[in-house]
């Protein structure tokens, strides 16, 4: 076993070698541009092209028509609802989204506010789920979009989708939703779940960064998109600058391969996470789990440690690559919006760690993660004032603290 | 983020981790900051009453690899030292021996707190003390 250990795969994934293999001659020997089309070498760059797009309509039931290629997700999700907002604008100035978003979500949401747009961001409920009736109650006749992500970066809790989407069917708005945490993961199925417009990445599914796509309905309903940047008139008109031939290779690869690989994998990341999980909590106590459990990534875990802050916990497992929710590792000095979202205590925000199982992850790793875990813990909690005041049964909450 | 190698070396190799008796006399207790905010700290000094140099101090924190090396250094500079000695640290002098970065520095102002408010602990103590040869009323414990 080989040391540190990488367990933030929400953040990003390592690149399958089977997708760099796959990749490598669109860089030198097949470098043609996809829009020349008048010789060979832009006719074997569209082909290669093509083939990524089937790959990933293949994987989210998609047609290959529908797949608009992008940077990234960021960009995708910007495209999604600035697109929309700029192409239905004569028809609502309505957007609804939720608390626990992502960033490229949420700020997106908040300049269009700035452009006389009007935003509901759905609170959530304790297990990190969207309240479907608050939903239903929140459409009006100006709303144009709902835009709600298929699982949490951070707690990696399933959102209803397919019942999310069935509603913005009957009431005859659209639905986008930031779908990378998932793609690959679970199954995902733009038909059944009622999808129109669904946000791509390649690096979160072992495939390159710099290559996303969006999902883009071309019927029932017909999704019409404004392009949020002017040039060539690439991609169906909505997303213009030369195609990155490489990094589209490599993200159709990666979505074969997690299409034939889901089932099995799905179960070895399961069983990963709850041995983990099962582990932390017989050599701990006082360890509480963020998000539902039942509506979850196979490969998410997201805990608390009370009494011990995240940072200094991070800084105890150096050996080990994962995320906190405390404020000190962020760069905004605030604890996690997403777990202060769920109704946590600042303190519990502080307190958390987001473990992200991946591919590449084995039962050695976990096994090693999970006695590191409750070594330095343990460690930290003979250091914590709180944790010596809880076994003397003082109640924190009752505390009056000294802060300037 | 990294840390400097004596940020590291106290949080591998904390000093002083543990509590004092927080009734008695010549213990004065400090603790600062709260759970919301990521930090808190409890500092605690005991005093000798022939010579009045402090002749221990305790820590416990709860907070960032920082906020535990400030406290740990600050137990380190106590021993040995006046009360109106300890009164002359700084934080800017923890920022410093520590190498602490600007984000880090409020670690430094909660260690120079908890010093603060323990030796003012130990003073309201002190002031409330029965003359020698009588019995002292048991003191509730906060």
């Amino acid at each position: 076993m080989k040391t540190p250990i990488y367990l933030d795969n929400h953040a990003t994934t390592r690149m399958d070698p089977r997708v760099l293999d796959a990749m490598l001659p669109y860089f030198t020997e097949y470098f043609g541009n996809a829009a020349s089309r008048n010789h060979e070498f832009g006719w074997v760059a569209e082909q290669a092209v093509d083939k990524a797009r089937k790959q990933i309509g293949d994987l989210i039931g998609a047609s290959a028509r529908e797949i608009v290629f992008t940077s990234g997700a960021t960009e995708s999700d910007n495209l999604a609802i600035k697109g929309v907002a700029e192409m239905y604008a004569e028809k609502g100035n309505h957007i609804i989204t939720a608390a626990t978003e992502h960033k490229a979500v949420l700020d997106t949401c908040k300049k269009l506010e700035k452009h006389g747009f009007r935003v509901t961001y759905l609170p959530v409920m304790a297990d990190g789920l969207v309240d479907l009736d608050m939903l239903k109650e929140s459409i009006t006749d100006k709303t144009i979009l709902v835009t709600i992500m298929y699982a949490n970066n951070e707690i990696g809790v399933l959102q209803p989708v397919a019942e999310i989407g069935k509603i913005c069917r009957e009431r005859g708005v659209l639905f986008h939703t930031d779908g990378v945490q998932a793609i690959g993961k679970v199954p995902v199925d733009v038909n059944k779940d009622n999808i129109d417009i669904m946000s791509i990445t390649g690096h979160k599914l072992y495939g390159p960064k710099g290559a996303g796509a969006l999902y883009v309905r071309r019927k029932n309903p017909r999704v019409q998109l404004t392009a949020q940047m002017d040039g060539g008139g690439h991609e169906r008109g909505m997303r213009s600058g030369t195609l990155n031939v490489p990094g589209i290779v490599g993200l159709g690869e990666a979505c074969a391969i997690c299409q034939r690989e889901m089932p099995e994998e799905m179960q070895r990341m399961r069983f990963l996470r709850d041995k983990l999980r099962t582990k932390i909590e017989e050599g701990l106590d006082e360890v509480y789990l963020n998000g539902s459990w039942e509506h979850r990534l196979p490969g998410n875990l997201n805990m608390s440690f009370a009494y011990v802050e995240g940072e200094s916990l991070l800084m105890g497992i150096n050996d080990i690559a994962v995320s906190s929710g405390s404020a000190c590792t962020s760069a905004t000095l605030e604890p996690s919006y997403v777990l202060k979202a769920l109704g946590l205590g600042d303190d519990i925000a502080h307190s958390s760690i987001r473990f992200g199982i991946g591919r590449f992850n084995t039962e050695e790793e976990i096994d090693y993660v999970a006695g590191r875990m409750i070594t330095v813990v343990r460690k930290l909690r003979e250091l914590s004032p709180l944790y010596e005041m809880a076994k003397e049964g003082i109640d924190l909450s009752k505390v009056s603290w000294v802060t300037d | 983020m990294a840390y400097s190698d004596k940020v590291l070396d106290h949080y591998n190799n904390p000093r002083n981790v543990g509590s004092l008796d927080k009734g008695a006399d010549d213990v004065g207790t400090g603790m600062v900051g709260a759970p919301e905010c990521g930090d808190v700290m409890k500092l605690q000094i005991k005093v000798n009453d022939a010579n009045g140099l402090i002749e221990d101090a305790k820590f416990k924190t709860f907070g960032c690899g920082s906020a535990i090396a400030s406290s740990s250094l600050a137990t380190e500079w106590l021993k040995g030292k006046t009360v109106d000695e300890a009164l002359q640290i700084r934080n800017t002098d923890i920022v410093n021996e520590l190498s602490l970065p600007p984000v880090k520095i409020h670690c430094s102002v909660l260690a120079e707190d908890a010093i603060k408010a323990a030796i003012k602990d130990y003073k309201t103590k002190q002031s409330k003390k029965v003359p020698s040869g009588e019995t002292s009323m048991a003191q509730s414990v906060v």
